[in-house]
């Protein structure tokens, strides 16, 4: 009665968020992710004590840290992916800003930790990579200026994003930081060639690249050491990479056992670049088999993902996100195996860090958001006879 | 793909017609060109797309490949040795004939030092310096507080500077075992060892290669695992090269030779017994090569393989044997040696301007005629002379066992005509090392047999080709024995060891070339013992000796070279085992031979 008197309560045109996000996320990709968390914490548990020891610290106190961070991250992660892909671009754009001033600011309020690079901010309780967080920013800007580039009477996109991308490699590289640099150039790059960059150009940019690693390798003692370090073809056993090599060897196929291996105890960096070397040597080669195929599903279906999708903007952001997401996690496994020239970087979401959890909680969020089942005005093809 | 025309004249005179705004159709076209350029684009990201999803599935799969590998591949220790493990240190020992050893390896350590690890670089620095003299305090600073994470400080240590380095308790210096090559007799020898150094060199260990001499011809043989250390037995006798030595030295200084050199030889096998070479070196600290001055006046060189020399009369006993053996002449053949005797223009001229008038052809050798030999010369003819001198070894250098023989290539004249037969007969023209002469001494001492000298032990007398015959080489024999008791080597007689040889004095040429000099001169005697049975070639050679006990210096062999000859057979035939005989020998004249007697 009431509703033939005052109208039926009206029912509201909008989906409820959550069901509608279960439904059109990547279920997938999106438990891949949480796997990989979880292989994370459990690698933690064996690769860090031995740093929490050296630090005078609880055993489990890194686990601790990891599991709290890699809370939040989770967080964030699922709290973007269930955003609009505009509200993404909008508060990632003001991320950007605050990102790049960030990075700017560092030479002037940045902690070196005294490894001899400033790319933190000391913060009490943890540190800030700025680059961390500048690195998804950066990505959804460019796919913004190169999608709008693509409107009628759009800005030349492609031209700014490639002055942005410039000043920050050029700041990555003077901190230095020539792993974040090459990503950022990376990411770049890659949405580049999606966006349709002509043949030409990509040859150029590639002999660019060549160049100034050239350039490099003649000016940077750094750098150059760990080039003749990769070229020359017997390791020295004493390296970082000499045990890496060997704990993967010790670990065979099914490990030497949980707890057993030795590795994280010569290894300074067990816990974050070479975390990979304590999962091969106490989980053995089906663990990293297992790894390697989380990291491989995430990419791989996301990129198929994004081959359906229509909205230039979305369409370069998502393969920006998930071209980095895939190369730092094959960089990584591609120095522990000796592929690659020793470089630092973390294993997304399986190495310990704050920040680098944070951020990439919220870049697999974007990624998430991005990968989302939309319509994709199919409907419209259909109608225009122009189905493929 | 046609292009879609913005104002397509038809449509917009239409419009104009019907009063519509034309900028529509320009828009809706734009609009359709537009969309039609994302389509366009959205294909062209759909296939990028898929080239990057395959690559990246590529890339994940040569990481998982990879990771496959090396979890299949065996585990190895993680030591630093690595590197070093493929080095072969070990060498084998050289032995003389009695098996007493010339050359042995020894372990020993190298010092270097991680700076990183360094806790005081500064005192490590100066501490250092103190107990190694030669190593510099500012360069050792410099290293240590520098950027490098690895330094050589010391290749070799002795145990008493090990220790004292260990006594400094610095943790960023580090020993590593090496091997090093030993020469325990010292300087003895030098010439023939030669010396070794370091190949490839690691932190755990270091190859020792030979630099020279017989360790580096045997270079990889002394090295070659399934040796299994088997050493490599010489010919040399260590006692024999020894008393030549000292012997060789001390006639080097009495006569005031700036070089000397000896070569002893076993006539039948061919074993050099002993090789001298003065002045010489350390093996154990092997000089460096000169920079400066003559390569024929360092130590390091070899005079007795490498030297190439006039060696004057010595050749004489060539001609002799050569022209009896063609049965041109016996020993007893009266030649005719009066001036004037010109070939091609030049004369020949006696030593000390003399004149023999007529002697036998054992005379010449005795008394050592130039004009003689050269007579004989002729009547030999260049092209047997050349084909015999060449049988003799005289044409090429020595095939002997040490990387500098190739050295000792014979200076031959670059056009052979007859003046140059007849100086060569006499020992001039032609330049070869004193190893050559005893090689051809000793084709006449084992009675007509060439003869390959070499540095290992033999068991059993070569036969060469035959050069000479039987009768020839004892006629020889009978002439080189008579230079001694009545020619110019009268002072080279040993008793009881019936020495027998030939002097040659020659002057040396000028160096910048153009004719000889007067008063410097290379002084040969070229012996053998015992005369009836010669076993042994020893070959004495003194470079620039003067002889200054007289009233004035004298420069012939017979006053230089031949008192150290013999002082040395003196001293050797009994290390050799020889047993003194004083019989008569070949001095007691057979019938056959009548020496004349003028």
């Amino acid at each position: 009665m009431t509703e033939m008197v005052y109208g039926a309560v009206p029912a509201r045109d909008v989906e409820p968020v959550l069901p509608k996000w279960w439904r059109t996320v990547d279920r997938w990709s999106l438990s891949c992710v949480l796997m990989l968390f979880s292989i994370g914490l459990l690698l933690g548990l064996a690769a860090s004590p031995p740093l929490a020891e050296r630090n005078g610290l609880d055993p489990f106190y890194y686990v601790q840290r990891q599991a709290v961070f890699g809370g939040a991250a989770l967080v964030a992660m699922l709290v973007t992916s269930m955003m609009r892909p505009q509200l993404v671009r909008r508060l990632a754009v003001i991320g950007f800003g605050a990102a790049f001033i960030a990075l700017a600011l560092l030479p002037f309020f940045g902690t070196d930790f005294g490894k001899g690079a400033v790319r933190w901010y000391g913060m009490g309780f943890a540190s800030v990579q700025p680059s961390e967080f500048l690195k998804p920013a950066f990505v959804i800007m460019a796919a913004w200026l190169m999608a709008a580039a693509q409107d009628l009477g759009g800005p030349p996109g492609r031209l700014y994003s490639f002055i942005i991308m410039v000043l920050i490699v050029a700041m990555l590289a003077m901190q230095p930081d020539f792993g974040q640099a090459a990503l950022v150039l990376f990411g770049w790059s890659v949405m580049w060639f999606v966006g349709g960059a002509s043949m030409l150009l990509l040859i150029v940019l590639a002999l660019m690249v060549v160049l100034a690693g050239t350039l490099a390798y003649n000016n940077s003692e750094h750098f150059a050491r760990r080039i003749d370090g990769f070229l020359s073809p017997d390791v020295d056993p004493t390296t970082q990479l000499g045990f890496a090599t060997n704990a993967i060897r010790e670990g065979g196929f099914f490990g030497v056992g949980v707890g057993e291996g030795q590795v994280k105890w010569s290894l300074p960096d067990a816990h974050t670049d070479f975390i990979i070397a304590v999962a091969a040597e106490e989980y053995g080669l089906v663990m990293v088999g297992v790894i390697i195929a989380l990291y491989a599903t995430v990419a791989i279906r996301s990129l198929v993902r994004l081959m359906r999708e229509r909205d230039p903007f979305i369409r370069l952001a998502g393969t920006g996100l998930a071209c980095m997401f895939a190369v730092q996690a094959l960089i990584n496994m591609g120095v522990a195996v000796r592929l690659l020239p020793a470089k630092g970087m973390t294993l997304p979401f399986v190495s310990y860090g704050g920040s680098s959890l944070i951020a990439g909680g919220i870049a697999v969020g974007m990624l998430l958001a991005f990968t989302r089942n939309r319509p994709q005005g199919e409907i419209g093809d259909i109608l225009r006879g122009r189905v493929r | 793909m046609t292009r879609i025309p913005l104002r397509p004249l038809a449509r917009i005179l239409e419009a104009r017609q019907k009063g519509e705004n034309p900028d529509a159709i320009e828009r809706e076209n734009r609009r359709l060109r537009h969309e039609d350029m994302r389509d366009r684009a959205r294909i062209r990201a759909e296939g990028r797309l898929l080239v990057l999803g395959v690559m990246f599935f590529c890339a994940f799969g040569l990481v998982g490949a990879r990771m496959g590998i090396l979890a299949a591949s065996e585990a190895e220790e993680p030591r630093a040795q690595a590197t070093g493990a493929s080095i072969i240190a070990t060498r084998a020992d050289i032995v003389d004939r009695h098996g007493r050893v010339l050359a042995k390896n020894m372990e020993t350590h190298s010092l270097y030092a991680h700076p990183h690890q360094m806790i005081e670089p500064e005192r490590a620095a100066a501490e250092l310096a103190q107990i190694f003299p030669d190593l510099s305090h500012e360069r050792l600073l410099k290293d240590f507080t520098g950027k490098r994470t690895f330094v050589w400080v010391k290749r070799k240590l002795s145990p008493e500077q090990m220790q004292a380095v260990h006594d400094l308790g610095e943790p960023g210096l580090l020993f590593g075992p090496r091997e090093m090559r030993l020469y325990p007799n010292g300087a003895l020898a030098a010439h023939v060892l030669g010396g070794a150094g370091y190949g490839i060199e690691g932190v755990h260990s270091a190859e020792v290669v030979g630099r020279a001499g017989i360790e580096r011809f045997f270079d990889e043989e002394l090295r070659d695992p399934a040796r299994e250390g088997a050493p490599l037995e010489l010919a040399l006798d260590l006692t024999v090269q020894a008393a030549s030595e000292r012997v060789l030295e001390a006639g080097m200084s009495l006569m005031n030779a700036k070089g000397a050199a000896s070569v002893l030889m076993d006539a039948h096998t061919g074993e050099v017994i002993s090789l001298v070479s003065l002045p010489d070196f350390d093996p154990n600290s092997r000089p460096a090569a000169p920079v400066a001055g003559s390569p024929g006046d360092s130590p390091l060189f070899n005079r007795a393989v490498q030297g190439v020399y006039e060696l004057g009369s010595t050749f004489k006993i060539f001609a002799a044997a050569q022209a009896m053996d063609l049965g041109l002449v016996t020993s007893e053949t009266v030649i005719d040696t009066r001036p004037p005797f010109r070939v091609g223009g030049h004369g020949i001229g006696e030593f000390e301007n003399k004149n023999y008038g007529e002697l036998s052809v054992a005379d010449i050798i005795i008394k050592s005629s130039n004009r003689g030999t050269g007579r004989l010369a002729l009547a030999i003819g260049t092209e047997r002379q050349q084909a015999f001198l060449k049988r003799l070894g005289f044409f090429d250098p020595v095939p002997f066992e040490m990387v500098e023989a190739p050295g000792g290539k014979p200076l031959l004249p670059a056009r052979w005509t007859d003046l140059s037969s007849v100086t060569i007969s006499y020992g001039h023209g032609l330049s070869s090392s004193p190893l050559h002469l005893a090689a051809g001494y000793a084709a006449i001492a084992n009675g007509g047999f060439a003869v390959k000298p070499t540095l290992l032990r033999q068991d059993a007398p070569q036969r060469g080709e035959r050069v000479l015959g039987a009768e020839s080489a004892k006629a020889a024999q009978r002439m080189l024995r008579a230079v001694v008791t009545r020619g110019t080597a009268s002072m080279g007689d040993v008793p009881g060891y019936h020495v027998a040889g030939k002097t040659g004095t020659a002057d040396k040429p000028r160096e910048n070339g153009g004719g000889y000099y007067d008063d410097k001169v290379i002084n040969t005697f070229a012996a053998m013992f015992p005369a009836h049975e010669p076993r042994y070639v020893l070959i004495v050679t003194l470079d620039e000796p003067v002889e200054t006990s007289g009233e004035k210096p004298r420069r012939t062999a017979g006053w230089t070279a031949v008192p150290v000859a013999a002082e040395m057979i003196a001293r050797i035939a009994p290390l050799l085992d020889l047993r003194p005989d004083y019989g008569p020998g070949l001095d007691a004249a057979p019938e056959t031979m009548v020496l004349s007697s003028n």
